[in-house]
């Protein structure tokens, strides 16, 4: 079987993050950037897959700017056999443009899985998978925390759902998305990185795919979070037990 | 304007979820109806009609709708839809369930999502959190139906004082999807869940083991709360990944978030920083946690933890 895994670059996580000054978005200039902690677990688990003998090949799609070639190459150095990046700009796309995006990359390459992160850390919209999955009309499975793939290459999934784990089974194609617990990604080894860097990266302008990515939501502004008051030490449990009681009324 | 609100349950009850996102719909549209697709849903609909703020609730009940296997509820939703013309706004609670659902409903319509609204500006323009609540983007949807979801812990529930009308849809000739449901095994915690809990305490890499997480379980037990973790506690493997709150944790807003034992580094402060109230307890006055913290105590978790247990 051969996987399709979309990786995205974003501010990495442990990053403090800066709203411009002109409330037009958040500083990214000079800012450390990685792979979206939830497509990391993506390539992981293709990976592993690719170790049971379940997947042959595995392609890392990402879409933005040519920087993006390096979020690629991490996903090559984790065990990604080649890449695609969509080249962008560097604009923010829709998710309902970046599934129609991911739709032409699967048309052309016709995997039998796609994986990816259930959401994006930066703008948190949690949707393309399931966008993907509805343009396809194939099957989804979100937020998994367990894949196992069938003889019959049925697959059961494990979903991480508010209150519980649900586990459903679908049929190749697919669209899985990927939860916190569905693995720990790999660190990749010096050589591993090295190798990576002789993979190939096709590079596809995404003029030539013919959508039209113009912005359907537009961000009109964005502004810091309210603050949140400076608060107090207190010196003993009696009186933190007061203070939740009788100011707060939390207890 | 008119807005449908579509009904999180477990087919026997109604979600909270739900009577939020149905506060939310109006304060955007004056008229607000909700729609309920499961099985055998009798116990569920007696529950959602007393909802203040609708005028109508249509009901699919069908067999093979029991689980909440997205592609089934979608295309039942898509077919309601299509028998009417006048939502101009369609809701959904921003849980697992809608999270899994909506965007699906979106697409087929060939419209862009706002996902986790927090405030109504206007009919068309909304607030959402970007960067795990670190910044708040302000949209605006240009479509011609605006689909949202909406994070319950921002809008109060309605009340359920009324007795709204039902009406049964019956729709012919909408397959079923070939998805199976294997298995349901609900969390047989007996605490509340994270993103639902009024309290919450968790314990980060201060706490030194997993062992030593007991010293936790009392106070949890006390207080009703439900238990957390930071990355660093999870990653030490002191307790599971599912304990993880922070930014690529579970976001969370209880009423009292208390942090045991946690330095606050950012993607843990960014999961938590909608509750109302934050307390710490940290033996490190320098500790970031303390600056975004209601109330902290510069103590020895060990020597307080028992302390507290005993006295609340």
């Amino acid at each position: 079987m051969k996987a399709l895994v979309c990786v995205k670059r974003v501010i990495d996580y442990n990053v403090k993050i800066r709203v411009k000054t002109d409330k037009s978005g958040v500083e990214t200039e000079n800012v450390k950037m990685s792979m979206n902690p939830f497509d990391e677990i993506a390539v992981e688990e293709a990976v592993k897959l690719k170790e049971k003998g379940v997947i042959d090949e595995i392609i890392v799609l990402s879409i933005g700017a040519e920087t993006s070639q390096e979020t690629i190459r991490t996903g090559l150095a984790m065990g990604g056999d080649r890449g695609v990046l969509v080249k962008t700009n560097g604009q923010e796309i829709d998710p309902l443009n970046v599934g129609k995006i991911i739709k032409s990359i699967f048309d052309k390459e016709s995997p039998d899985m796609v994986i990816l992160g259930k959401q994006a850390i930066d703008d948190d919209c949690n949707q393309t998978g399931q966008i993907l999955s509805s343009l396809l009309d194939c099957h989804q499975a979100t937020f998994a925390s367990k894949v196992e793939v069938n003889d019959d290459k049925t697959i059961n999934v494990t979903r991480e759902v508010d209150g519980g784990l649900e586990t459903i089974k679908i049929s190749i194609p697919c669209v899985i998305t990927t939860d916190l617990r569905l693995n720990e990604p790999r660190y990749a080894s010096l050589p591993n990185i090295m190798k990576a860097k002789q993979k190939k990266i096709d590079i596809v302008d995404i003029n030539e795919l013919n959508i039209d990515i113009k912005r359907r939501v537009e961000t009109i502004e964005v502004n810091e979070p309210p603050e949140r008051k400076p608060g107090v030490i207190v010196n003993d449990v009696d009186s933190l037990i007061d203070k939740l009681k009788n100011e707060a009324n939390v207890i | 304007m008119k807005a449908l609100v579509i009904v999180e349950h477990n087919n026997k009850s109604i979600k909270t979820s739900t009577f939020s996102t149905i506060t939310a719909a109006s304060q955007i549209c004056d008229s607000v109806d909700a729609l309920i697709v499961g099985n055998q849903l009798q116990e569920a609909v007696d529950e959602i009609k007393k909802a203040d703020d609708l005028k109508k609730i249509y009901v699919i009940d069908k067999d093979g709708l029991h689980n909440p296997i997205a592609e089934n509820l979608s295309t039942h939703i898509l077919a309601f839809l299509k028998t009417k013309d006048e939502y101009t706004h369609v809701l959904t609670p921003s849980s697992t369930f809608g999270k899994n659902l909506s965007p699906k409903i979106a697409t087929k319509l060939d419209i862009q999502q706002i996902s986790d609204i927090i405030k109504v500006c206007d009919s068309d323009t909304f607030e959402r959190p970007i960067y795990a609540g670190n910044a708040i983007a302000k949209v605006k949807s240009n479509e011609k139906i605006k689909i949202l979801t909406v994070r319950p812990t921002c809008f109060e529930p309605c009340g359920l004082t009324s007795n709204v009308e039902v009406e049964n849809v019956n729709l012919e000739g909408v397959d079923l999807s070939s998805v199976s449901f294997v298995a349901y095994d609900e969390s047989k915690s007996d605490r509340p869940e994270l993103t639902s809990a009024k309290v919450i305490i968790s314990g980060g890499r201060g706490m030194q083991n997993g062992d030593n997480f007991k010293l936790l379980e009392g106070i949890a037990d006390k207080l009703g709360a439900a238990m957390g973790a930071s990355r660093a506690a999870v990653d030490a493997g002191f307790v599971p990944n599912d304990w993880q709150v922070g930014q690529t944790g579970k976001i969370v807003a209880p009423d009292l978030y208390v942090a045991v034992g946690i330095s606050g580094a950012i993607q843990h402060i960014a999961g938590i920083k909608d509750s109302k109230f934050i307390a710490s307890i940290n033996k490190d006055e320098e500790a970031p946690i303390f600056k975004f913290s209601d109330y902290g105590l510069v103590a020895d978790l060990f020597e307080i933890l028992p302390e507290l247990e005993k006295k609340l």
